[in-house]
């Protein structure tokens, strides 16, 4: 289960990767580190974290770093999984992050390699891996949330161009994005998945209105987008007209996927042991216990992580499914926070620099949704887990055999 | 449609290895038989014991061949007792192999191996009485005393809840004193069933696929296995190893269940669908998943570990019992509920698997007995450990 040593080759990588580092980015050191996120909940503070970002991404485009396993055509290195996660593992201890644009390359840049024109992956991808155009996903809506089929914004042909109208929800990063990636309705007269398509649409244009909307942490990173009569060329339609069910569910995968592996990062149980002994707690018995408790659910989510890793690692096909990783890290995170400030006892009631821990276990408790919904519901992975993982039969449908005009939402 | 989950983990020999023994069970230990068994109060099956400890040297998989054993390491041993978990297979293969075997192996070192290790790779049947009454798993709480008498020892007091005690012809025994008086006080002693003092009976056990038994000892003459009153870590490593060992039983137990649950979501129709096909019952099953995949994944590093000797190990076998144990109950429980009436009839058996995954939930540590030595190793590897978080290390 433990890393298995680097080859000579792989060791060499890892060579040329830290001393590209060493000479382009700052060693993290746990105290104002500016990675760790905007450090206030204000506009000003967000745009000064997203210019870092955006001048990192610029940094690593320029070293050629930017996508280790894309072709080079397309301005990756042209390297292998190995290669990228031996680059990931140097890249954790520097003080740089490329946050969402990091994200959203990881979308949409397959999607656009996999489905892609050629002339659609080279006029987007490399200005996008560079950090020079920022992108946004446009999928949910107020009536397409796990249901994400039951899309209603439009999309209507007129000359060479589609016109769209309706709106998007939980569009994270849309106030800073000049490019979204959008779902939408081109056909209502057909059942439900066959009347959508995939478009590239350009955000700096009359006719797109972004509304942030504040999570219950307080800030503000996804908006509700309108679209009023806003056009797009048809030459941005990914993988034809009405063809844009499985490029979306393509990107939904990855997305899934990606949530899973992420670590708790810098969350951890041993740091509660620590406060626990500094102030008298560890004598407890219940207080070891359910430290002890929490420990298990991390280590044995990392376990799992490096159980995927090591599938790549060893070029075998990943042999847990994605969806295992999203609910157990999901569910076991907040589990964790909860542990964090039951320990606090009364001090737990405080958030903000008057917290313990300058309040990270409060903001955790706060950022549950982005885990437990965000990148499809725990509910919806646990479907997924029965069906395409244990063979179990589907859910009998009413939205198959009938346009999808004649479908009923709330409220209706 | 048969259920697949992934090879994970295992080379294509050990693949090889594992269907065949799976081909085996179910041949020669159909849940039918493990029934037989129960009924008659034989308490296990000689004929299948003699097939798989001794032809198919599974007693020996984990000594060296030196000894007549098949040399492998605790891998293969942790196979095939996820193969016998799976099949509730009646044979103190665990009992033997895993307990007495682990911990005799350990205390013996690099003494007499060929003494204490040959006759179990031939199928010796032994096993281990190590706790006393109250069942609390602490090397503290062991009070039979152990004292010398020329060149053997002599035994007084009372064992409880010795996994296969009834059918044993070997007993390896956790005593106190004997010794020096320096060490830990511990010691590893072996008496043969028939000595004179002995008296063993069966007790009623929860998991009536592995009987448990009580031992008297009235002055029984015994063999000292390794240093008397300094045996206390190394026992204390082989019970780890065993622990481990349990886990790898129990991720067999908890493929299992949930198998027959997916088997019986399919099957099973109500309100003209598959009960399968309703979330309730979907979502069970995927938390089945995600528990068993945690499972086999902790297991695997924990074996891992201690295969390499590596510093985590006990942590990492700590981790793995901690999960497995609730996890096997919980599943357990589920696969039940989800058969409905008929899951707690004694017909069908899923209580059969309730019972075992209850039974091991309990043995060699609790989850909380395991979360409080998790704390304490955590405590200490930050060097800031109070009083009470020095003695991770510490017997069972």
């Amino acid at each position: 289960m433990r890393r298995r040593a680097d080859t000579p080759e792989e060791a060499a990588f890892r060579t040329e990767a830290r001393t590209w580092l060493e000479a382009n980015a700052e060693r993290k050191t746990g105290v104002g580190d500016w990675s760790a996120g905007p450090r206030a909940h204000t506009v000003e503070a967000e745009d000064e974290y997203w210019e870092k970002m955006k001048a990192w991404q610029r940094r690593k485009f320029d070293g050629g770093w930017a996508a280790i396993t894309w072709p080079r055509a397309f301005g990756g290195r042209g390297g292998t999984p190995v290669q990228a996660i031996i680059f990931a593992e140097e890249l954790a201890g520097f003080d740089v992050s490329s946050g969402f644009i990091d994200a959203a390359v990881g979308l949409i840049g397959p999607a656009l390699i996999r489905f892609g024109t050629p002339e659609q992956r080279a006029r987007f991808l490399p200005p996008m891996l560079r950090g020079d155009e920022i992108w946004c996903q446009l999928f949910s809506e107020p009536e397409a949330g796990s249901d994400l089929a039951a899309v209603r914004t439009r999309g209507v042909v007129d000359g060479d161009d589609l016109v769209l109208n309706g709106q998007k929800v939980w569009t994270t990063s849309a106030q800073y994005a000049d490019w979204g990636f959008i779902v939408c309705r081109t056909d209502p007269d057909v059942p439900k998945h066959d009347g959508i398509s995939f478009a590239m649409v350009d955000m700096r244009q009359p006719g797109v209105e972004v509304r942030p909307l504040v999570t219950m942490k307080g800030d503000r990173h996804f908006n509700e987008v309108f679209f009023k009569d806003v056009r797009t060329p048809l030459a941005n339609v990914v993988n034809g007209l009405n063809r844009g069910w499985p490029v979306t569910t393509f990107v939904l995968m990855n997305e899934g996927a990606s949530i899973g592996t992420t670590s708790h990062g810098r969350f951890r149980i041993a740091d509660l042991v620590g406060e626990a002994v500094e102030n008298g707690r560890f004598e407890d018995a219940v207080v070891r216990e359910r430290l002890g408790a929490g420990y298990v659910e991390e280590r044995v989510l990392e376990l799992l992580q490096a159980r995927l890793k090591g599938a790549i690692l060893d070029g075998r096909r990943p042999d847990v499914d994605g969806s295992v990783l999203k609910v157990f890290s999901a569910e076991s995170g907040h589990r964790k926070a909860e542990l964090a400030t039951w320990l606090q006892g009364a001090a737990g009631m405080l958030a903000g620099h008057d917290a313990p821990m300058d309040g990270r276990w409060q903001e955790s408790l706060l950022s549950r949704g982005a885990t437990t919904v965000g990148g499809g519901t725990v509910e919806v992975h646990r479907n997924g887990l029965g069906e395409r993982a244990l063979g179990l039969p589907k859910e009998p449908r009413l939205d198959r055999n009938q346009p999808f005009k004649a479908l009923r939402i709330s409220g209706q | 449609m048969p259920l697949v989950l992934s090879d994970f983990s295992l080379s294509p020999e050990q693949v090889e290895f594992r269907d065949t023994l799976r081909r085996f069970f179910e041949t020669h230990a159909p849940i039918g038989e493990t029934r037989r068994v129960m009924a008659s109060g034989e308490g296990m099956s000689a004929e299948l014991w003699k097939n798989a400890g001794a032809e198919l040297g599974l007693a020996g998989l984990a000594i060296d061949e030196a000894q007549g054993g098949q040399g492998f390491g605790l891998k293969e041993l942790a196979i095939a007792l996820s193969e016998a978990g799976r099949a509730l297979a009646p044979m103190p293969l665990f009992a033997s192999a895993a307990l007495a075997g682990r911990v005799v192996a350990n205390v013996v070192g690099a003494g007499d191996r060929a003494a204490w290790l040959a006759p179990l790779a031939g199928g010796q049947i032994a096993t281990l009485a190590w706790l006393e009454a109250g069942g609390v798993s602490s090397s503290e709480r062991i009070r039979l005393a152990a004292k010398p008498a020329g060149a053997t020892h002599r035994l007084s007091g009372e064992k409880r809840l010795v996994l296969d005690g009834g059918q044993a012809e070997r007993i390896f025994v956790v005593a106190r004193g004997g010794g020096e008086g320096g060490g830990d006080g511990l010691g590893l002693f072996a008496v043969d069933v028939g000595t004179p003092g002995l008296a063993i009976e069966r007790q009623e056990a929860f998991d009536v696929t592995r009987p448990l038994a009580c031992i008297r000892f009235d002055e029984v003459e015994a063999r000292a296995v390794g240093r008397p009153g300094e045996d206390g870590a190394a026992i204390a490593r082989g019970l780890e190893e065993a622990t481990v060992l349990l886990c790898a039983e129990i991720v067999g137990g908890m493929q299992r269940v949930l198998e027959t649950a997916v088997d019986y979501g399919n099957a099973r129709y109500q309100f003209g669908r598959p009960i399968g096909s309703f979330q309730a019952i979907k979502h069970k099953c995927a938390d089945m998943l995600i528990d068993f995949e945690g499972g086999r994944t902790a297991v695997e590093a924990a074996l891992a570990a201690a295969d390499d000797d590596d510093p985590e190990r006990g942590l990492l076998a700590s981790v793995a019992k901690a999960h497995c144990g609730p996890a096997y109950v919980r599943m357990a429980i589920e696969s039940m509920q989800i058969q409905g009436g008929v899951g707690y009839t004694w017909e069908y058996d899923a209580h059969l698997f309730y019972r075992r995954a209850q039974s091991c939930a309990l043995l060699l540590g609790t989850a909380s007995e395991h979360h409080d030595r998790i704390a304490r190793v955590l405590a200490a590897e930050r060097g800031q450990a109070s009083g009470c978080g020095r003695r991770g290390g510490e017997g069972r």
